[in-house]
């Protein structure tokens, strides 16, 4: 990240900038003309009622649609500092994929041992020299909040641990191949409250080492962990801004009336 | 109080116990019960005449001799009893069988789980399937008057019965069953677990070899169990194409003869019942039995140890 001078300097503080976005699965309009930034090392969280396509917008930064047939990307979403359209046909999702990390709602450990999880991805990109390896492992399971917890039993099968540890593997996962954008798909809807405060805490604590995206239900999450907000509404998005400023004096009639519980 | 007024109330009327439901309701238990019961019941009858015609052999012939003896020559003058050269028949056919069938049948399910689009899969699966509804009969003679005479361009010194054209061609029929049952384990592994490594930036194929495959480890397992007990006890390709001299060998290029095949022979032959001779068929179908059993204990293990944990 050190070699951010020379770009334009309207850029310099936003990591992605989405430029009217609209996505389609099929025929069905999904999201439409959707334009704002994500601010580097920053935390945006993403409300809005099921069905709003906060989820579908997430997963156009790592270009999960790829994976299934007929679904299709308008407008850009220009990451930085390449300056460079990553919805473009010429950039491959793979690479995308390997800057723009995600976790997912459910905790989806993979079946190996708490390691070969939290290897996965630096063994797909080929690294196979055991000393790096071992030291991103436990450099990951560190950030995650992890490592004290199962530093005794790294060769033990994930599907051992609990539900909130599995979500912290899963960042630890995502963490370990040191990525620029982490999204997250609201990863605390299947946890239990203590779990859930230790995610977020967990997720407030990275700020400082990569730019969060965070699709949450519960407002009160996006309150507390978020520097910025969007509501998004039927697939459109309706305000976005600074967080204090979303749930205190909304300038939209709509987000006011969802985040004042009136509505959704 | 409740208790009391239960006590009391001597016509609960429209809440009153149902004879007739619960009458019907044990009669289709039973029913239900009676056909679970007439499989197990059935493959006792099995291994109960088996075993029972397999002691009469075993009075004639030490089970030291069945096991060690070199020869199977039960219809000759000079009998010998040794169960080996049917052993390594069936063992040298089905290897060549599961060299085909294995990795061909994990290739073609990881395709069709992972890569197909779903028009090559919905026209694919059917045709695969149909390979597994041609009579093996058929297969034999395909063995025989097709793939060895193929061979024989290439290894011009095979002979006409031979172990390898008939295990390959077991092969091929085998692949349906090993890429069916590998493919719907594949596809039984959820979505979620896939998108976890394609978000972390896997291929399809890393994302099939390392996540998906271990994943459905246990159905996995099952499949390929599945495909060893179906080229052991094929019996038709081998009888026809393997020849049917009981032979012992390790070498796929000579005719031998297999457990199943010996059977097929004896039991077309006219030998008088109750002699030592028909005996022997008994204790040879034992000897498979045991063979297919030990793979499914196997099989059982694997799955139980290796159980889908998602």
């Amino acid at each position: 990240m050190q070699n951010k001078p020379e770009l334009n300097l309207d850029s310099i503080q936003y990591k992605s900038e989405v430029k009217n976005l609209c996505f389609h699965y099929g025929e069905f309009n999904a999201l439409q003309n959707i334009n704002m930034v994500l601010h580097d090392k920053q935390i945006t969280a993403l409300i809005g009622p099921s069905g709003c396509g906060k989820s579908t917008f997430l997963r156009c930064f790592n270009r999960m649609h790829d994976l299934y047939p007929g679904n299709r990307y308008d407008g850009d979403i220009i990451l930085y500092p390449d300056d460079v359209n990553i919805l473009s046909e010429y950039v491959d999702p793979i690479e995308v994929r390997m800057r723009i990390s995600m976790v997912f709602q459910k905790p989806n450990p993979f079946p190996k041992s708490i390691y070969e999880n939290v290897a996965y991805g630096l063994r797909v990109r080929g690294i196979k020299k055991r000393s790096i390896i071992d030291e991103k492992v436990e450099s990951a399971l560190r950030n995650a909040a992890l490592w004290d917890e199962v530093k005794d039993r790294i060769h033990e099968l994930a599907f051992n641990l609990s539900g909130g540890q599995q979500q912290r593997l899963c960042i630890a996962r995502a963490l370990a191949t040191d990525p620029e954008i982490l999204l997250f798909d609201e990863p605390t809807s299947a946890l239990d409250p203590i779990a859930t405060a230790s995610i977020e805490e967990l997720i407030a604590d990275l700020k400082s080492k990569v730019t969060i995206l965070i699709v949450t239900h519960n407002m009160q999450q996006a309150a507390r962990v978020s520097d910025y907000t969007a509501y998004m509404y039927l697939g459109e998005l309706i305000e976005f801004g600074v967080t204090d400023t979303i749930f205190i004096k909304p300038k939209n009639k709509q987000t006011e009336d969802y985040i004042t519980g009136r509505f959704g | 109080m409740a208790v009391k007024s239960r006590k009391e109330s001597k016509h609960p009327g429209r809440l009153a116990f149902s004879f007739r439901r619960h009458m019907h309701e044990r009669f289709i238990e039973m029913l239900l019960f009676m056909a679970a019961l007439c499989s197990v019941l059935i493959m006792l009858a099995i291994v109960i005449m088996l075993v029972k015609e397999s002691y009469v052999f075993f009075q004639h012939v030490s089970i030291w001799d069945f096991l060690t003896d070199t020869e199977w020559t039960p219809l000759f003058d000079n009998a010998h009893y040794g169960i080996l050269p049917l052993v390594s028949g069936t063992v040298v056919s089905s290897m060549v069988a599961l060299t085909v069938a294995l990795p061909l049948g994990t290739i073609i399910a990881i395709y069709l789980s992972e890569f197909a689009p779903f028009a090559v899969r919905e026209i694919a699966k059917p045709f695969l399937e149909l390979l597994g509804g041609v009579p093996t009969i058929v297969y034999g003679y395909f063995a025989l008057l097709f793939v060895t005479p193929l061979l024989q361009v290439f290894f011009p010194e095979l002979p006409g019965f031979n172990l390898l054209s008939a295990g390959l061609v077991m092969g091929i029929m085998i692949i349906p069953y090993v890429s069916s049952m590998t493919e719907d384990a594949m596809r039984a592994v959820p979505m979620n677990l896939r998108e976890g490594s394609y978000a972390m930036g896997a291929t399809r194929f890393q994302t099939a070899i390392r996540v998906v495959m271990p994943a459905a480890f246990s159905g996995i397992a099952a499949a390929y169990i599945l495909g060893i007990s179906r080229a052991v006890g094929e019996t038709m390709v081998v009888a026809i194409a393997a020849g049917m001299q009981p032979n012992l060998t390790w070498n796929p290029a000579e005719p031998a003869a297999t457990i199943t095949a010996y059977i097929v022979q004896v039991s077309l032959g006219d030998l008088p019942h109750g002699s030592i001779g028909y005996q022997t068929i008994f204790a040879a179908g034992l000897t498979l039995l045991l063979i297919t059993l030990a793979f499914n204990i196997i099989g059982h293990i694997l799955r139980k140890r290796y159980r889908e944990i998602y």
